[in-house]
This record gives C-alpha cells, structure tokens and sequence, in this order.
C-alpha cells in the first residue's frame, strides 16, 4: 500500500506537470494576447503601444522562459499579477474558490441524497409504476440545459415570491446564504443526481442478478439486509467514480449555472479570464482544478480499498 | 353649501399641491443599485473606450465644463462650467482660457489646480513622463498646441488654428480631469477625482461600489449616499433583477425594444425610455481589394441596401436612417432627410435595385454566375445579426456571401492588417459633433479609419467646417461633406440604433441623453424618493 502510494504521487506530479504545459501551451496558441484584447476594447491598434504593453508584461520573451517564470513562481508561491486588475492572482483566485466549493459541495450533495436512494428503489422495483415516474424524472434531469431550469427557478422566484435568489455578498445570515446557495445547487445537482440515479439503477440491477444475490435470499435475508447490504455495496463502486468524476467537474465546470445566478465563482472568472487572455489567472486558476481533479481522483481510488476489501493495492 | 364646498375643494387642492411638492423636494440618502453588463476594463476614463467605463466612472470625476446633465440634447448650447467657473476664447479663437475653482479638493485631500488641468492634457497629448497605456483620444486634441497654467486658478489652451468644437470635447464624459500627484497606473485600479462619488472597490465579475464623497465641493450634492454596480452579464438574469427590485435601474441604453417591451408587461411602473444612442452599423469594404477598388460594383453595394428592413428585423423599428452623424431631431448635425433621399441607397430600395443588378451585369455577374465573396464580422449577435441581413440583401444583387465570424479579440488587427472584403463594424461616437466623427473615421492615417478611406480633397472641407465658428454656416459644410462621403461609399452606414433604459418610479432626476451615450453618467443629483 505505502509503494502504491508513492506512485500515486509521483504520477500525480507527472500528471500536473503535464497539464501545465499543455494549458501553457494551448493558451499561446490561441489567437490573440492581453494586448490584443486591451486595444480592441479601444477601438483601434497603436503598434507601438502595442509592443509596450506586451513588453511591460512579459509577453516578448521566448515561450519556454516565460513557462519556466511561471513555473519557477508556483514553486515560491508567487502567481503573478492579473493583467486586468493589476492585482495579485491569488487574491484574484482565492476568494472565489469557496464561493464555487459551496455550491459544487451542495450540489454534489444533493446528486447524493437524491441519486443513490432513488437509483437503488428504481431497480429493486424494475418496470414498477414507480419506476417509469423516476426514469422519466431522471432523464429529464439529464436533458434539461442548465441554463434553461436555471433561468425558469429565477422567473418562478420573480413570479411568485417577488424576489430573486441570487448572488450577493451579504446575505443576511447562515440560513440566507444557505438559501442562496441551495437554490442554484439544487438546479446543478437536479442533472447530478439524475445521472446517480441512471447509475445506480443499471449498476443494481446487475449486481441483484448475480448468484450470491440469490444465495442471499435463499439462506432467508431480508429484502431490506439483501438490497442495502449485499447489493448497494458491491453496485456503488461505479457510482463512486461518477461521484468523484462529478465533484471534479463541479469546481470547475459550472459556468452556465454561475452565469444564470450570478455567481461570482471559479467557473466565470475562468472563461472571462480566458476571454481576457489573462495567462497569469487563467494559467493558475486551470492548474488549481487540476490539483483538485486528480486530488479527488486519487481519493476515489482509496475509496475502492474501503468499500471493497477485496482490492489490493501493490 | 356651494362657498363651503369650494373652500372644501381649495383646501384639498392646496393639500395635495403641498404634498406634490413636498415629494418633490429632493430627499438625501440611499443607495442606487444599478447592473452593470460586464467587468470594465479598466476605471481610467481615459484609456477606454466605452461606456462600461464611463458609467460607473463619471461620478467619481469632474471636467472642466460638461453637458447639462438635464438636457437631453448634449450641445456646445447646452454647455455648462464644472471645475471652471466660466472660459473664454481670444480675438484669434486660437487660445481659450478657463477660469477655475479654488474650493475643489481631490478625494485624497490635496487640493485641485490649474496644474492638474495641464498635467490631464500633457497626458493626453504624450508630452508628460507618466504615460496612459493606450490612449485612444489623443486624436481629439490634434489642433491643441499647449496647455499654459497662470498661477492655481487659469488655464489656457493655446490651439494652432481655431477649432469650435473642443468646448464639445471637453464636456464630454470623455474628458475628466485627473490629478498630477496620482500615477496614470493607480488611476485603472484605484481613481482619485473630485467628483461627487469616492471609489471604494470594484471586484471583477462582482460589484462596482462608490461612496459619497462628503467634502463634495458642490454644497448639498450629491444626495445619494452611494451608488452599487452590480455587474450581471447575464442579460435575462439583469432584466430579472431589475423587475424584482434588486436593482433600482438598468444599465444605461442596454435594453433592445424587445427587452423594454418584456419589462413593462413585468413591471408597469417602471419608466423606461428609448432613444438613440449615436452608434451607427455600417459596412466597411476594402477598398484595395479587387473586385472592391472598382466604384462602380461599390455603388451596386450601396444600391442593394434595404435599410428599412434592418431597422425593422433587427431593431422592432427603433433605428434611424441617416449618415455618419445622428440624424435630427436627436441628432445636432445630421443631414435633413430630404438631402438624404437624395444619396444612392436612400431612396426607392426597388428602383435601386434594379439599378444595382444593371451595374453587376455590366461587370459580368449574372444569377448563374455570382461574385462570391465573404462578409466577415465580430462574432457578437450584436454584430452577426445585421450582418446575415446583409448576406440576404446583396443576394439580390448577384452576391453571394458567406458570413465570415471574426473571434472578437481578432476583429481590429485582422481589419488593421486589411484581411477582409467586406465587413460590418458598429462605431460608436463619444459626442455628437463632426470633428470626432470626421477626423477619427475617415481622415487619411486615423487608426480608426478601418476602410482606408483617404481623399485630400474632403480632407481640406473637415478642417474649413472644424474652424468655422458660425453655426449656420458650419452645419452647411458638415451636411455637404457627410454627403460625400455617403456617395464615396466610404463606410456606408446601415442604421443608427436605439435602444432602452429602464428606472424605478423613485428614482429621480434621471435624464438619459438623445444623442450620447458616453456623457450623461455623473449622478450628482439623482435622489431616491423611498
């Protein structure tokens, strides 16, 4: 386990580092730089000025120097300066992480609360009326776009509460903000849980097939000891990595959600950073998600050992 | 009976005249909150070039003179002091001296003086040792040789040959003055002005907070005690907000007729105003490029042009037809529209046509045999959308367009660097007057003249209108070289929009300008009555 560990690590670390080059990279290929972008929103290009800027920013030195500066800064802490704001990338990014971690923990939550349970009484009770309702509930979760429930929660709140839940830094309280954050959660999590559920349903009705299923049943276990006991456990092995997969993607994948509700989140900040060719914020904030993706990944992985002990890990 | 019921009806109406004007007196206190579309820039009114800058900006300047900000109509009449107390050109109309405040601190407690006036125009015109990161304006202060300071309170601009309309310039929302002591770089992140708001922050894709300034050297302004910029990119989510109360305001002129449409049937006490904003859609062709250097296949171009038919798709029919300048009543310099029937393209758009097809035959186009070219645009609905009417309507003219969608960073350097045919821009006029618009779109060398478009000869009219101090005469000039250059085919002009703005009944003292929208934004004494 201690040798398996270690590898992990360190194929961690290669993994980061090759996602580093590859945003780095992909981010110079692009057309257009801060400066291009800086003299559009004026209308006009002066070269000169050009060329000023894009020295006075770095962007004149070789490619490989500017990815070892960067590079170099991450391993001191230091991420640079957002060229937009002209304020530090850190205070730029850190703010905005547990704004997008409340939002994706609840989300994620609620895919959780809703998916596995619902999953598991759509199989045990196949082709039931029940059934039908959850599938065609699920599948709707799945093909709804988020941004059109979105904006239909914020007409319904406008319609018949008079108000609308979004985002504002002072909310009034741990109930408020929890009221905040629920709401656009629940419009993420309503396609989250749907794929839960879908998950979880296939992944029982395959394992409620199997011989120690039945074995089970015969040596007079209880539906409820059969079920949640000998069937769930071994079916949720596929529904954790989805879970994991999911909580990877919602720190960093909720752009339409924070768009509709206003939220001042990872996600946004992210495609106006991109928009903005803001390499510094951009850059950082990828290599964060990438921290938190394979971060997750690798506890899922864990996962597997606690909830089936017949894996090994050499 | 009858003396004690009119006494009783002279009693009410005396009460509720007393009420009405009560209500009416203005009322200190509160917070607008207003969204904003987006993150701006920058807050250095001077380094950008939009209006998300100068909305939540303006407040926290003064110019030297500005607009009356209750005049719909932005004008050299309509022109009223602000730092100055009052100006006034010499015998030559080559030097024109403004008398200033001594009673005017900046927000950081220095006071204000003549200097700042000239260390804002070395600035501007590149002289000063700090320099702007970009500064698309310099081009408006082409004629102004010097800025001379005698003692704290005069300053005289000294200009190489007399120019009318730089009093339109300097009241512009354009046009603030900024402080000596305050680095051109901390004036992006953290500006100081003299204006009635202080800047507290402004937090990317969050808020824009401003704060009333206390030591507001206009006694008694501003009555709000802040103003909150909400920023919602979001459009559907912003009309949202604004119909549930959580915004008192739209963002200024950023509601299409659909959209004001879909609030008043929300919110029927909402006031909300349409108007034209001085941004014109028109067609930029590049001029150097066969088949596009020949005049006559230009001139089918133009013939082919249904301009009602964008206004009417594109707009709901809230767009003007007209030529580089707004066209009146908003507009102070437009042509009359009968001159302008008279311009190829305005007129009988059947006739035209035919005329059109005439031409493109001549040149050996057919149905059969069409010029396929592209039509390349910003890939904006804002831009898109005008531009596949267009692909439409050259159709009819043998022309067989695919639209060419320009990432929206690439826009101006693809057109810099002349890599089109035919496009489709949006130009944006920071006042209505003819020397911004003519100097900075069609002189020979201007970076913003994106065709190219170089005639020496018109070029001699610009600057015998730009020094012309009588009005009649001058507006004769304007008329007559805004014609040539429509027949030029030198950026035809497609249609100039309008669009909407929306308030809550207790917000006072809004005015929205007809003719601008960069100008109107300082908020000093808007009050709200709750």
């Amino acid at each position: 386990m201690g040798s398996y560990l270690i590898r992990r690590f360190f194929l961690m670390l290669l993994t980061l580092f090759g996602i580093s080059v590859l945003i780095f990279t992909m981010l110079r290929i692009v057309p257009g730089n801060i400066a291009d972008i800086v003299f559009d929103a004026a209308g006009m290009i002066d070269v000169a000025e050009k060329v000023k800027l894009e020295k006075e920013l770095g962007l004149d030195k070789p490619i490989p120097l500017q990815y070892v500066q960067w590079v170099d800064g991450l391993a001191h802490g230091d991420l640079g300066y957002s060229y937009v704001s002209e304020k530090p990338a850190l205070d730029e990014i850190l703010p905005r992480i547990p704004i997008t971690a409340k939002l994706a923990g609840l989300a994620l939550l609620f895919s959780i609360v809703f998916g596995v349970p619902l999953g598991v009484i759509s199989a045990v009770r196949q082709n039931s009326k029940l059934d039908y309702v959850l599938r065609v509930i699920s599948l709707s979760g799945l093909s709804m776009p988020a941004f059109w429930l979105g904006l239909l929660i914020l007409m319904a709140f406008v319609k018949y509460f008079g108000t609308i839940p979004i985002y504002t830094d002072a909310p009034g309280g741990f109930w408020a903000a929890l009221g905040l954050y629920s709401i656009p959660a629940a419009a993420v999590g309503f396609r989250s849980s749907a794929l839960v559920m879908r998950l979880t349903r296939s992944s029982m009705l395959e394992v409620l097939r199997q011989d120690y299923i039945r074995t089970a049943r015969a040596k007079g276990a209880s539906d409820q000891n059969v079920n949640y006991h000998h069937a769930l456990r071994n079916a949720v092995l596929p529904v954790v990595t989805v879970i994991g997969i999911e909580a990877a993607f919602l720190m960093g994948g909720l752009i339409v959600t924070e768009t509709v509700f206003n939220i001042p989140g990872v996600a946004r900040f992210l495609v106006e950073a991109i928009r903005w060719r803001d390499y510094p914020i951009v850059q950082n904030l990828v290599m964060f998600i990438a921290v938190v993706a394979v971060s997750i990944n690798f506890l899922v992985d864990l996962l597997y050992a606690v909830l089936d002990p017949r894996i090994k890990y050499s | 009976m009858g003396t004690k019921s009119a006494a009783l009806a002279t009693a009410i109406l005396a009460t509720l005249s007393l009420t009405t004007a009560q209500a009416a007196e203005p009322k200190h206190g509160g917070i607008l909150h207003i969204y904003h579309r987006e993150t701006p820039p920058s807050l250095s009114i001077h380094e950008e070039a939009t209006f998300s800058v100068n909305v939540p900006a303006m407040g926290i300047f003064n110019n030297l003179i500005m607009y009356d900000q209750h005049k719909p109509q932005t004008s050299i009449a309509n022109i009223v002091p602000e730092l100055a107390t009052s100006w006034a050109w010499d015998k030559s109309n080559t030097a024109l001296t403004f008398k200033l405040r001594s009673d005017v601190k900046w927000h950081d407690g220095v006071p204000f003086t003549a200097k700042d006036v000239k260390c804002t125009f070395d600035l501007l015109q590149g002289k000063a040792q700090d320099k702007f990161r970009k500064n698309p304006r310099k081009d408006w202060y082409a004629f102004v040789s010097d800025v001379s300071v005698n003692g704290d309170t005069e300053a005289t601009f000294h200009l190489k040959r007399p120019q009318p309309s730089l009093l339109a310039m300097l009241a512009s929302g354009y046009t603030p003055i900024y402080p000596c002591h305050v680095p051109a770089a901390q004036m992006r992140t953290h500006p100081i002005g003299t204006g009635p708001f202080k800047f507290v922050e402004m937090k990317q894709n969050e808020s824009i907070k401003l704060v009333k300034n206390p030591d507001y050297w206009k006694k008694g302004l501003p009555y709000l005690d802040g103003i909150e910029y909400t920023i919602i990119k979001n459009r559907a989510t912003a009309v949202l907000a604004f119909v549930a109360g959580k915004v008192d305001m739209t963002f200024p002129t950023e509601m299409t007729a659909a959209l004001v449409k879909d609030i008043k049937s929300q919110d029927k006490t909402a006031i909300c105003e349409i108007k034209p904003i001085n941004v014109s859609t028109n067609l930029i062709v590049n001029l150097e490029s066969p088949p596009f250097n020949n005049p006559d296949l230009r001139k089918a171009m133009m013939l082919s042009l249904d301009r009602k038919a964008f206004i009417d798709i594109i707009l709901q029919g809230q767009g003007d037809q007209g030529g580089s300048l707004l066209p009146p009543p908003e507009g102070v310099w437009g042509m009359p529209p009968d001159m302008l029937k008279t311009i190829a393209g305005y007129g009988d758009v059947k006739k035209d046509r035919d005329e059109a097809r005439a031409i493109m035959t001549k040149l050996g186009y057919s149905p059969d045999k069409p010029l396929k070219i592209k039509v390349s645009t910003r890939n904006l609905a804002t831009y898109r959308d005008p531009a596949a009417v267009l692909i439409d309507q050259l159709k009819s003219i043998y022309i067989d367009a695919d639209l060419d969608p320009v990432e929206s960073s690439q826009w101006f350097a693809k057109v810099a660097r002349k890599d089109y045919q035919v496009g489709l821009n949006l130009t944006g006029n920071g006042i209505d007057d003819p020397d911004q618009a003519f100097y900075e779109n069609y002189s020979c060398g201007s970076e913003r003249n994106y065709t190219h478009y170089c005639n020496k000869e018109l070029e001699k009219l610009f600057d015998q209108q730009s020094a012309e101090t009588d009005l009649t005469k001058r507006k004769q000039l304007v008329w007559e070289i805004d014609k040539k250059i429509q027949e030029d085919g030198a950026r035809p002009i497609l249609f100039h929009a309008r669009t909407g703005t929306c308030w809550k009944p207790y917000v006072k003292n809004m005015t929205i300008e007809n003719n601008s929208a960069y100008n109107g934004y300082r908020f000093e004494d808007l009050w709200l009555d709750k």
